[in-house]
């Protein structure tokens, strides 16, 4: 039992080793080698695919088919990258999934706060009606709306625009974050906006100036929640936005693989990496925070 | 006061751009939806009433019969996997690496912000058996078994699906039941183990009940998500071999796509809207079993 608090001490997997003091250490270390070996089994199946992918990106097609896919490469074709960059159009499509997503993560932010606040915080007959019907969106799947919204975009002839990505996106992030934010606003005292009222603020006075202000960090977790779910749909992207130059990075990547895919294994290996890379960029400044996020928002949905 | 916190204009200004937002690009196309799983034909070529034919062709279709088949198989399974893999994946974390496991769940959790397609086309490449093989057949050869033409048959490419998807989300679940686990008080582990409480022990009779609430949301979370697969299916083999592997998702969108029946396909999308809200109400009740508890 005293070895076992011991191990509780905190800084653990670092304990330090006592050689020759104990009968448990010979066991510890055991222990500590298969809890490396476990760790070193997790990383090399998590990680060890992108690595794999990263070095082939280097190879030509030549040296692809004909030595082992493991080893590294024999010289280092970096030019992989820039024909992935323009036989892939890669510059269309990240500026295409920018154009479509940073217009409906900002109005989905806009509507969505104040929705929620106006669900949460302020006093209402029906709006528990409102705020079912808004929460039944959120089971509701992309197949079910897609028929009628295609319908409508090729009939008001914005079908050849991002337009309908922005709106359908926008309308179908709104019930999920919604209903984020009316739970972030409902751990916040209603004395805090009674009070505000006494003072004479009206109710849009104290959203801008209280309410936003003190949910500005759950905006930024509903905000990186929205942004994977939009920046990596596919169902949306495929249907609205199927001409090349329309292409977001989603469904320009399957197109360049049904097209090249099967003869420039270096460029398409190239092209995902520079897919991953950017998330990878993004991952690296706000891991914790994205994380944290996405689990609320499991949770929570 | 209470008429300035029920202030009407205040409510139609902050409410209404959501409200009419939401109403025209989620209520009505559902309804809209609903609509045309009365009808056959297409927006191009003009519709024609078709009463409850295409219910009647639900029914009996075998197309979908597999899909929803497959469909089923693959939600039971990814469930199954993500779940027992992500619970185990936190024991680990809560357990063994403590406090110093932030960067290994950091970089397990990686692939799952990263786009479906990528992670697809990767994985073609990784279980490619032509015109080379990839880096699975070659470890099978260099151990002495046969190669496997992997995304040939139904059977292993369903493999390669289930795979591919279970490393795509692991990491998802190992830290959705990982905060669950840290929620646990720590001392009654504390008495547990004072008790006497040692390993099998303790996880089966402290921390299996404590963690039920949790376990139970990430089964239904992930019941939730599988039963919607599209991305990961389309782009890895695009519902093949043949159409072996085809979920309800991919069935309706090419019915109303490559067939132009909007009418069937609405009819199918309706299918898959009853089995989502049939999920949803699980829940709503296992949500109110949480607070009671």
């Amino acid at each position: 039992m005293l070895l076992d608090t011991e191990a509780q001490a905190p800084a653990p997997g670092r304990a330090p080793a006592r050689p020759g003091r104990r009968p448990g250490a010979a066991r510890r270390s055991v222990r500590r080698l298969l809890v490396a070996l476990a760790i070193a089994a997790l990383l090399v199946v998590e990680v060890y695919p992108l690595f794999w992918m990263f070095i082939n990106s280097l190879k030509s097609s030549n040296e692809f088919l004909n030595t082992p896919s493991w080893s590294l490469p024999v010289d280092y074709r970096w030019d992989n990258y820039t024909a992935a960059w323009e036989t892939g159009q890669l510059a269309t499509t990240i500026r295409n999934s920018v154009v479509a997503t940073l217009p409906s993560l900002f109005f989905i932010i806009v509507l969505g706060v104040a929705a929620g606040f106006t669900l949460e915080v302020m006093v209402w007959k029906g709006r528990n009606t409102v705020l079912l019907t808004i929460l039944a969106g959120i089971m509701v799947p992309g197949q079910m709306i897609l028929l009628p919204l295609f319908t409508i975009y090729f009939e008001l002839h914005l079908t050849g625009s991002l337009w309908p990505l922005i709106i359908t996106y926008t309308g179908h992030g709104l019930p999920l974050t919604v209903f984020m934010m009316a739970t972030y606003f409902r751990a916040i005292p209603r004395e805090i906006f009674e009070a505000s009222t006494i003072d004479g603020a009206g109710m849009i006075r104290s959203f801008r100036s209280i309410g936003f202000p003190m949910v500005r960090n759950a905006v930024l977790t509903v905000a990186l929640v929205q942004f994977f779910l939009i920046w990596n749909d596919l169902l949306f992207a495929i249907t609205f936005a199927n001409r090349r130059d329309l292409n977001t990075i989603q469904a320009g990547l399957l197109n360049f693989s049904g097209q090249y895919g099967s003869l420039d294994y270096g460029p398409l290996f190239a092209a995902i990496c520079i897919t991953i890379g950017g998330i990878l960029v993004l991952y690296l400044a706000l891991n914790q925070r994205i994380i944290q996020g996405l689990a609320a928002g499991a949770v929570k949905g | 006061m209470k008429s300035v916190l029920g202030d009407r204009r205040a409510i139609a200004i902050l409410l209404g751009p959501a409200l009419v937002v939401y109403t025209l690009v989620m209520l009505v196309p559902v309804v809209w939806s609903f609509g045309y799983t009365f009808v056959s034909g297409n927006p191009l070529e003009g519709f024609r009433f078709a009463g409850l034919s295409n219910f009647s062709r639900l029914v009996d279709d075998p197309d979908v019969h597999a899909a929803l088949l497959f469909t089923l198989k693959y939600a039971v399974i990814m469930t199954i996997g993500q779940v027992v893999i992500g619970y185990t994946l936190a024991l680990f974390y809560v357990f063994v690496l403590r406090r110093s496991s932030t960067l290994v769940r950091t970089l397990v959790f990686f692939p799952v912000v990263v786009p479906t397609v990528a992670v697809a086309l990767l994985y073609q490449k990784i279980f490619q058996s032509a015109p080379r093989d990839g880096i699975v057949n070659e470890l099978l050869v260099n151990v002495g078994l046969d190669r496997v033409d992997w995304l040939g048959s139904g059977t292993t490419a369903f493999i390669v699906i289930v795979v591919m998807d279970i490393w795509r989300s692991v990491g998802f679940y190992g830290v959705l039941i990982y905060a669950g686990l840290i929620d646990i008080p720590d001392d009654i582990i504390e008495s547990a183990r004072i008790d006497g409480a040692r390993g099998w022990s303790l996880f089966r009779r402290i921390v299996l009940p404590l963690s039920l609430p949790i376990l139970l949301s990430s089964i239904i979370f992930s019941i939730n998500g599988t039963i919607k697969v599209f991305d990961s299916v389309l782009a890895l083999t695009n519902g093949g071999p043949g159409s072996s592997n085809t979920p309800l998702t991919l069935y309706m969108y090419r019915t109303a796509f490559a067939y132009s029946d909007y009418g069937y396909g609405a009819t199918i999308a309706l299918l898959l809207t009853i089995m989502c809200f049939i999920v949803t109400l699980f829940i709503f009740r296992s949500a109110r079993r949480d607070i009671t508890t």
